[in-house]
């Protein structure tokens, strides 16, 4: 178990990621945001930080951002502008205060030696340069990509420098459906190798890696990504439905929260196809 | 500076007049990485129902202008898991742990009061008389004087010799009449105001922003209203008041004593810093200084006309 710290940290550097993109639903705009390294004695890649511009009164809320990388100096996030939130964070600039509390949460399995499937689909991605930095073999690995928008949008150069990466157009219906299909190749034979897969991106996307996963008995680890409002397991925002092979018998079949629980679990302690019911209110 | 505040002399006395409110702090557990949570005045947990509660469907909050809309039904795993699992890992001999009672029926209300306060970590108990009396159609128990005044007297009677916090949201008829009745049945004290219903949507999905449709606001936009609630009902009962409603600052902390509060609860202000609880009680003192008040007893109330 990893202590969170709170600190105030500077902004050092926020560059656009890639150029603006036109899509039906609006601009999509993606930036890397650079702060000061916090004073982290240790972090796993898959956990994550709250944040929040210091000087935004208007801002009740902080907001979850999956950690992208940490070098010795730097604190790296990859952010795609999606809401109010995420537009307060593309226009902070240099020098800028933000308050920032982590590392929160589960990290990914780190298995050196064993075949690792990295599965991600848009700004999922941003979790695996942690990873393949911190992992110290990375010719196990290889990642399977999936993206509606230019590639230009994705820090997929990163990746591709130190891994086997197969990247895929998954916009149209026709594209999705040759993703889908061979994400479930690639699982197969992950699986006839005794290796395990991680996967972070849109629920959508997840809710079929689990199904797959679940099929094929393939060791799986999914990042989930939920609304949260503290990210410290008190607001219970992010619940997510445990299945009945969760390791606590009593919270089997019960609500856990994605923030302390997880970001990151293992696709057969979990059931997504699970739903609780709408009550009064 | 004292900053001590008996809201039941002897049975419920305060460190300071800051506490957690209930639904914003977890039971305190979560937060012990960003502060002592032994030095707050008190701890309301999140809230407890007899048996496990799945809560409501997701999403379950929504941001709203300096707000927060949410409905989380009072996920939960139980009173029986809170007494085995939780309350003993918190501090209950430094700082007065307060469970925060749900039910839909009056005996599940005194059933779990009389669990809850046979155990020695509890100091008292919050009845949320926001929630849905099954015995009335689902009407909320605040919705009229005398169902609320039923669940509290209910809880009263099976909590001994602890102290019951009844809390009630402004979403009635006239808060006031309801803080009378309840201080009728025996409430010890008073907490408003609790979430009040409202609706969040987004056009270009054409869906609410909540599961639930509907959800409980929070947050700096509601804490005009909950300084006209403790300021009303302060003056119409001789119990002590908790004021809860967009508190973020010492100086918002000021704001409900100088109205009538005996004391405050911190609620969503939590989720946006984990520091802020630890940061109001550290720089209490010297916001009283700055505000030249050497007695909180007496700046209590001093609001002029």
């Amino acid at each position: 178990m990893i202590t969170p710290i709170r600190a105030e940290l500077t902004v050092t550097d926020n560059v656009p990621f890639g150029q603006p993109v036109s899509t039906p639903e609006g601009e999509r705009r993606f930036y890397a945001l650079t702060l000061e390294r916090p004073e982290w004695r240790s972090w796993q890649p898959g956990q994550f930080i709250m944040l929040r511009p210091l000087s935004c009164e208007e801002s009740v809320w902080a907001r979850p951002m999956s950690i992208c990388r940490v070098t010795s100096q730097s604190l790296v996030l990859f952010i795609r502008v999606i809401g109010p939130g995420t537009d307060r964070f593309s226009r902070l600039k240099s020098g800028d205060k933000v308050i920032a509390w982590g590392p929160l949460g589960t990290g990914f399995e780190m298995r050196p030696g064993t075949p690792t499937l990295l599965l991600a689909r848009g700004v999922g991605i941003a979790p695996f340069a942690g990873y393949a930095d911190m992992h110290p073999d990375t010719s196990s690995l290889a990642m399977l990509f999936g993206h509606a928008l230019p590639s230009s949008s994705y820090p997929i150069d990163a990746m591709a420098a130190r891994m086997e990466v197969e990247s895929l157009h998954d916009r149209t219906p026709e594209e999705l459906e040759e993703f889908h299909r061979v994400m479930r190749l690639r699982m197969e034979e992950y699986k006839e190798r005794d290796g395990i897969c991680l996967a972070c991106g849109p629920m959508p996307f997840l809710k079929k890696v689990w199904k797959v996963a679940n099929e094929l008995d393939l060791p799986t680890q999914l990042l989930l990504e939920e609304r949260m409002a503290c990210g410290t397991g008190a607001c219970l925002g992010c619940s997510t439905i445990t299945s009945k092979h969760w390791p606590d018998p009593v919270k089997a079949g019960l609500p856990v929260q994605t923030c302390t629980s997880g970001p990151v679990f293992w696709a057969r302690e979990l059931d997504l196809e699970a739903s609780i019911p709408a009550r009064r209110s | 500076m004292d900053l001590r505040v008996s809201l039941v002399p002897g049975l419920l006395d305060l460190k300071n007049p800051v506490l957690s409110a209930a639904g914003t702090f977890g039971s305190g557990l979560e937060y012990m990485p960003y502060g002592d949570i032994a030095q707050l005045g008190g701890i309301i947990t999140n809230g407890l129902t007899l048996r496990p509660c799945m809560g409501s469907p997701m999403p379950r909050m929504a941001e709203t202008p300096a707000g927060l809309l949410s409905s989380v039904g009072t996920q939960n795993a139980g009173v029986e898991y809170f007494i085995r699992e939780v309350l003993p890992q918190l501090p209950w001999r430094d700082v007065p742990i307060i469970p925060n009672l749900n039910a839909n029926f009056v005996d599940d209300f005194s059933e779990l009061a009389g669990i809850l306060a046979a155990e020695e970590g509890v100091a008292a108990l919050e009845v949320n008389l926001s929630c849905h009396n099954d015995n009335r159609s689902g009407q909320r128990f605040n919705q009229n004087t005398v169902t609320a005044a039923r669940a509290v007297s209910a809880v009263k009677r099976a909590a001994g010799n602890k102290p019951v916090i009844a809390k009630l949201t402004p979403q009635i008829m006239d808060i006031v009449e309801v803080a009378r009745a309840v201080e009728a049945a025996g409430a010890d004290a008073i907490s408003c105001i609790g979430k009040v219903q409202g609706l969040a949507v987004n056009v270009r999905e054409r869906r609410a922003m909540l599961g639930n449709i509907t959800g409980g606001l929070s947050g700096p936009a509601v804490k005009p209203l909950a300084l006209r609630c403790v300021w009303q009902i302060s003056h119409a009962v001789d119990i002590p008041v908790i004021g809860v409603g967009g508190i973020r600052s010492a100086l918002d902390v000021l704001e409900f004593l100088m109205v009538g509060a005996h004391a405050v609860s911190v609620g969503s202000a939590s989720f946006s810093d984990p520091e802020t609880i630890f940061r109001i009680v550290q720089e209490l003192p010297a916001m009283c200084e700055e505000y030249g008040i050497s007695d909180i007893g007496e700046f209590r109330s001093s609001m002029k006309g």
